[in-house]
């Protein structure tokens, strides 16, 4: 498997990261190395072997539904790019 | 007092030979004439440390002290610690004070009552294995300034093996405890996965990444683990297992140890020199009364591949949270949301962080899920499988850490696929989840050489126990690099 160059603006713009067209052309050479890596997987015959998402096989815990956590939200706004009235900022996204 | 074990430095204190301030003053001392060079810390507050220290004497004064209080120790800055800088090595959190603190990062402070000297440098979130990948430079390896000190813990291990602090904390998601100790003749260890708490412990991938000692002997690591472990309501991943002493067995005789060696660690790949040094290791345990079985990893080979999906893929969904608008960084000019989004990940992540990113977003994508990412779910399950069927025959497994000494600078950083292969060794054991270590073992033309250890679930004080034997017997953990001062 080899990606093309549009494949990798394609995941750029998925990921959300811009990418200049150098940028993708030397990233593309990198991805390529690192999936032919990848692709010894491909030659694996994984037929009936359940797939292992987790290294404990444990499921999740349930808690009482309480109020547990202290409001903290000046604190954590406080570290905010841009907050006003106890809202985060960002560009107009409904006109 | 610089090369005190731990256990020497909290008697030194307990007896009131030195105070913890007197003691975090020599350390931060230390630090700021040698950190220019290695650059093994990106944030030091002096005043921070000594308040801590002050508060640590208060409590040793009123008779309330831990084990620990008053002990100096290194914070990998992938830790959350209220009121500091905490940066993950990236532009990304540059300016992000943190709000909150670890549980780590808690106990180590209110409950041991340890005392923080700053954060340590790191690979750009944890993605990397010689600490190249950070924003704020490279650390040079204290055995050889022209090397790295192996990553991506590579902070924490060149500050404990410079004796810029006693002991560290790390993180091993791939081998970042484990590769970063060899490389600098450190003992650190990785526990089982659920042991230590991930909570303030910025995420890479979740299903692997795991919290752990690094320092200067196995009884240094076995206090340290003392104070990181327990059971978190705040990780859901947090295991709640009944609270033990991680020292308790540090000298029970090795007499019966049964030591698998997969016939996998041993072939092709690792330098001869690395592997001389790995076998006599083996031969001296068989000094210490341990017997040797030849045990199958079958599938090990696959599992650099398995994890540089997994990993990428958990990395891709876990920082999809940097975003620029509730902390971090934010790209100064942009036009809509979405442009705000593209620029400021674009400015703040570094080359080897988005490639992680976007591999893990190619596969997780529709079409190539089942063939990359469940393939690779798949894959992990046979190599943790044959982790079950080796420890039915062995107790514990060794091989070597890493297949080289460490690289220099420079070396590996244009070629990913050449630096992913420098964990072949330490990857399988994360995937299932297993107790890992790294003890020195030895010297290839000046630098240090690491055995890795990879115990069965929950083993880590046998671990600790088999590597604290050996360290009685042999000094090679005892050795300091030397033109430090």
């Amino acid at each position: 498997m080899s990606l093309t160059l549009e494949q990798v603006k394609r995941i750029a713009h998925l990921a959300r990261i811009e990418i200049s067209d150098d940028e993708a052309l030397t990233t593309q050479g990198h991805l390529n190395g690192i999936f032919q890596l990848i692709e010894q997987m491909q030659a694996v015959d994984t037929a009936g072997v359940e797939p292992m998402a987790h290294a404990q096989d444990v499921s999740q815990r349930l808690r009482e539904d309480a109020v547990t956590e202290v409001d903290r939200r000046a604190a954590y706004q406080a570290v905010a790019p841009e907050t006003e009235a106890g809202l985060y900022l960002v560009p107009k996204v409904i006109e | 007092m610089i090369n005190k074990s731990l256990k020497e430095l909290a008697q030194a204190l307990a007896t009131k030979q030195i105070s913890s301030v007197e003691l975090s003053t020599l350390f931060l001392d230390r630090i700021e004439r040698l950190n220019p060079d290695i650059n093994a810390f990106v944030t030091v507050d002096r005043e921070k440390t000594l308040a801590m220290a002050r508060a640590a004497d208060a409590r040793i004064a009123a008779g309330t002290a831990g084990p620990l209080t008053g002990i100096p120790v290194a914070q990998k800055d992938i830790f959350c610690a209220e009121g500091w800088t905490t940066t993950c090595g990236s532009k990304m959190l540059a300016n992000f004070v943190s709000p909150y603190d670890a549980t780590v990062i808690r106990k180590m402070h209110s409950e041991a009552g340890m005392v923080s000297l700053g954060k340590t440098n790191m690979d750009e979130f944890a993605m990397g294995s010689s600490n190249e990948t950070s924003y704020f430079g490279q650390v040079r390896n204290p055995w050889d300034r022209t090397r790295v000190p192996g990553g991506s813990s590579g902070g924490s291990a060149a500050a404990v093996a410079a004796r810029l602090a006693p002991a560290a904390t790390g993180t091993d998601t791939g081998g970042s405890i484990r590769q970063p100790a060899a490389l600098c003749n450190l003992t650190g260890l990785k526990p089982t996965y659920g042991v230590v708490s991930r909570y303030g412990m910025i995420a890479f991938a979740s299903s692997l990444d795991q919290g752990g000692p690094m320092a200067a002997s196995a009884e240094d690591c076995a206090l340290l683990l003392n104070t990181m472990v327990g059971f978190d309501e705040r990780d859901s991943t947090s295991l709640n297992r009944p609270v033990e002493d991680y020292a308790r067995d540090l000298d029970k005789p090795l007499n019966g140890l049964r030591i698998g060696l997969p016939k996998e660690f041993f072939g092709e790949g690792c330098d001869a020199e690395v592997m001389a040094a790995v076998r006599a290791a083996i031969a001296e345990y068989e000094k210490l009364g341990a017997s040797c079985v030849e045990v199958s990893l079958p599938n090990s080979h696959l599992s650099v591949p398995a994890y540089y999906v997994i990993a990428p893929a958990e990395a891709s969904s876990n920082l999809s949270r940097f975003d620029g608008v509730r902390y971090g960084y934010r790209a100064p000019e942009y036009g809509n949301l979405d442009d705000m989004y593209m620029k400021t990940r674009a400015q703040g992540f570094g080359a080897e962080v988005k490639r992680r990113i976007l591999i893990g977003a190619y596969v997780l994508s529709h079409g190539y899920y089942d063939a990359y990412y469940l393939q690779a779910q798949r894959i992990r399950r046979l190599i943790a499988n044959d982790f079950v069927e080796a420890f039915k025959s062995c107790d514990v497994i060794m091989g070597p850490t890493s297949p080289s000494t460490a690289f220099k600078l420079g070396e590996k950083a244009a070629d990913p696929v050449q630096m992913y292969l420098s964990d072949i060794y330490t990857i399988a054991v994360n995937l299932a989840g297993l107790p890992g270590m790294s003890i020195p073992c030895g010297f290839v033309g000046g630098l240090p050489v690491g055995l890795q250890l990879v115990g069965n679930y929950f083993a880590e004080s046998q671990l600790l126990n088999v590597a604290h034997r050996y360290q009685q017997a042999t000094d090679w953990h005892a050795r300091r690099p030397g033109a430090i001062d």
